[in-house]
C-alpha cells in the first residue's frame, strides 16, 4: 500500500502557480497527508497570504496529479494556524529560487520598525550584495522589486513573512 | 489582496456558523445596503492618493491590535484567522505609516493634502470602537475583544507617526458612525453597485 512518503514524493511533482520553479512541498504549503486507504487520502494545506489568488488553482492540481497516480476520493483541509511563514521554504526551495533568478528570503529586521535599513539581497545573476529596492511590490503581493547596482540587472525578491 | 483574503476567511466563517446555506460569496455580493455592518471609514471613496492612504493608515493602526488581542479569542477559528491576518496586517501598517511620514514631512502641498484627508476623514475613526450588545454578549464569553482595552494601543500608534509626519489630529470633536447599525454614506451605494453588479445581472455565476 502506498504509504505517506509516497505521497510527499508525489507531491514534489506539483509546481506553485506563481513561482512554477519551486513545488507545493519547497513552499511549505502542504502541512500534513494522511492516507486512509488504497483508494483515499487527505491533505491539509495552508495558503501563503490570505488573498493569494493561486490557492484554488494548487488544490486542483494536486487533486488531479492524484486521481492520475490513482486515487479516487481526495479531501482537503485549509488550516490558518500555525500561520505560513518564509521559514518554512525549503533549502533546496531557495537555491532554486536563486537558480531561476529571484532572491530568497533573508531574515529581515521587524515589519513594525519604520523606515528600517531594506534588507541586503543578493543579485541572483552576479551575486553582488550591492542591490538597491525599486519597490516594495513586485510582479506579485508576494515580491518587492530589486536592481542591481553592479549589473545593472532588475530582479524579484522573495519577501521574508513571519 | 490581503484585504480581500481577509474578508473572505471571516465571511466564509460567518456563513458556516450562521449554517443557513449561505455562501462567503452570498454575504459578500447578495446583501442590501441597510445590512453591511462595516464602519462608515472603510467605505470612503478613493481618487485622492492622500485620502486612501489615510484611510487605510486609520484602519491598519486598528488592526493591529484588533488581530493581537483576537489571536487570543476563545473561538479557535477566529483566533487563527487573526494570526495569518496579523502578519499581514503588520506590513499593511508599515506601508501606510512610511506613507504618511513621506507626505506630512514632505512638501508644502503634500503635506496639505495629507493634512485635508486627515481632517476629512479622522471623524470616521471612533466608529472603530462601536460596540453592540451582541459584541458584549462575545466578550463576555471570550470570542470577541472588547474594543475600548484597544484604544491606548491604536492611540500611541496614531501618535507616533503624526508626530514624525509634523501633522496633528484635527481639533474638532466631531465623530460619525452609523456604519455598524447599517446606515452608509453616499459613497457606499456607488460601491454595492459596482460589486454587485456581475451577481444581479448574472445570478449565481462563478468565475
Ligand atoms: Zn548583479
Amino acid at each position: 500500500m502506498v504509504n505517506e512518503t509516497t505521497i510527499w514524493n508525489y507531491l514534489e511533482e506539483v509546481p506553485d502557480p506563481e513561482v512554477p520553479v519551486l513545488s507545493v512541498i519547497d513552499l511549505g504549503i502542504v502541512r500534513a497527508v494522511k492516507v486512509i486507504s488504497e483508494k483515499e487520502v487527505e491533505v491539509t494545506i495552508t495558503p501563503t497570504y490570505s488573498g493569494c489568488p493561486a490557492m484554488n488553482y494548487i488544490e486542483k492540481n494536486i487533486r488531479e496529479l492524484l486521481t492520475e497516480k490513482g486515487f479516487e476520493k481526495i479531501t482537503f483541509h485549509t488550516v490558518l494556524s500555525p500561520a505560513w511563514t518564509t521559514d518554512w521554504m525549503s533549502e533546496a526551495g531557495k537555491e532554486k529560487l536563486l537558480a531561476y533568478g529571484i532572491a530568497p528570503p533573508v531574515n529581515e529586521v521587524d515589519k513594525l520598525i519604520l523606515f528600517g535599513d531594506a534588507p541586503v539581497v543578493r543579485c541572483p545573476q552576479c551575486g553582488s550584495e550591492n542591490t538597491k529596492m525599486l519597490s516594495q511590490f513586485g510582479s506579485t503581493a508576494c515580491k518587492a522589486l530589486y536592481q542591481c547596482n553592479d549589473c545593472l540587472e532588475p530582479f524579484d525578491y522573495f519577501k521574508c513573512l513571519r | 489582496m490581503d484585504l480581500i483574503g481577509q474578508a473572505t476567511s471571516l465571511l466564509e466563517y460567518a456563513a458556516q456558523v450562521e449554517d443557513k446555506g449561505r455562501s462567503a460569496d452570498d454575504l459578500a455580493f447578495l446583501r442590501f445596503e441597510n445590512q453591511y455592518f462595516n464602519t462608515q471609514l472603510v467605505e470612503q471613496k478613493n481618487g485622492d492618493f492622500a485620502v486612501t492612504i489615510v484611510r487605510q493608515w486609520i484602519f491598519d493602526t486598528f488592526r493591529l491590535p484588533f488581530y493581537e488581542a483576537l489571536q487570543h479569542s476563545a473561538d479557535k477559528q477566529l483566533a487563527a484567522i487573526a494570526e495569518k491576518s496579523l502578519k499581514e496586517t503588520k506590513y499593511h501598517w508599515k506601508h501606510s505609516s512610511e506613507w504618511i511620514i513621506r507626505m506630512g514631512d514632505g512638501t508644502e502641498e503634500s503635506n496639505k493634502r495629507v493634512t485635508d484627508a486627515l481632517n476629512l476623514l479622522w471623524k470616521f475613526s471612533d466608529e472603530l470602537f462601536y460596540m453592540d450588545d451582541v459584541d458584549k454578549e462575545l466578550i463576555s464569553q471570550g470570542v470577541a475583544i472588547d474594543l475600548e482595552t484597544l484604544r491606548p494601543a491604536f492611540n500611541e500608534r496614531i501618535q507616533y507617526v503624526l508626530q514624525q509626519a509634523t501633522l496633528q489630529l484635527p481639533d474638532s470633536k466631531w465623530k460619525l458612525n452609523g456604519g455598524r447599525l447599517g446606515r452608509h454614506t453616499e459613497h457606499f451605494g456607488h460601491l454595492l453597485a459596482e460589486m454587485q453588479y456581475m451577481q444581479r445581472a448574472y445570478p449565481n455565476m462563478e468565475w
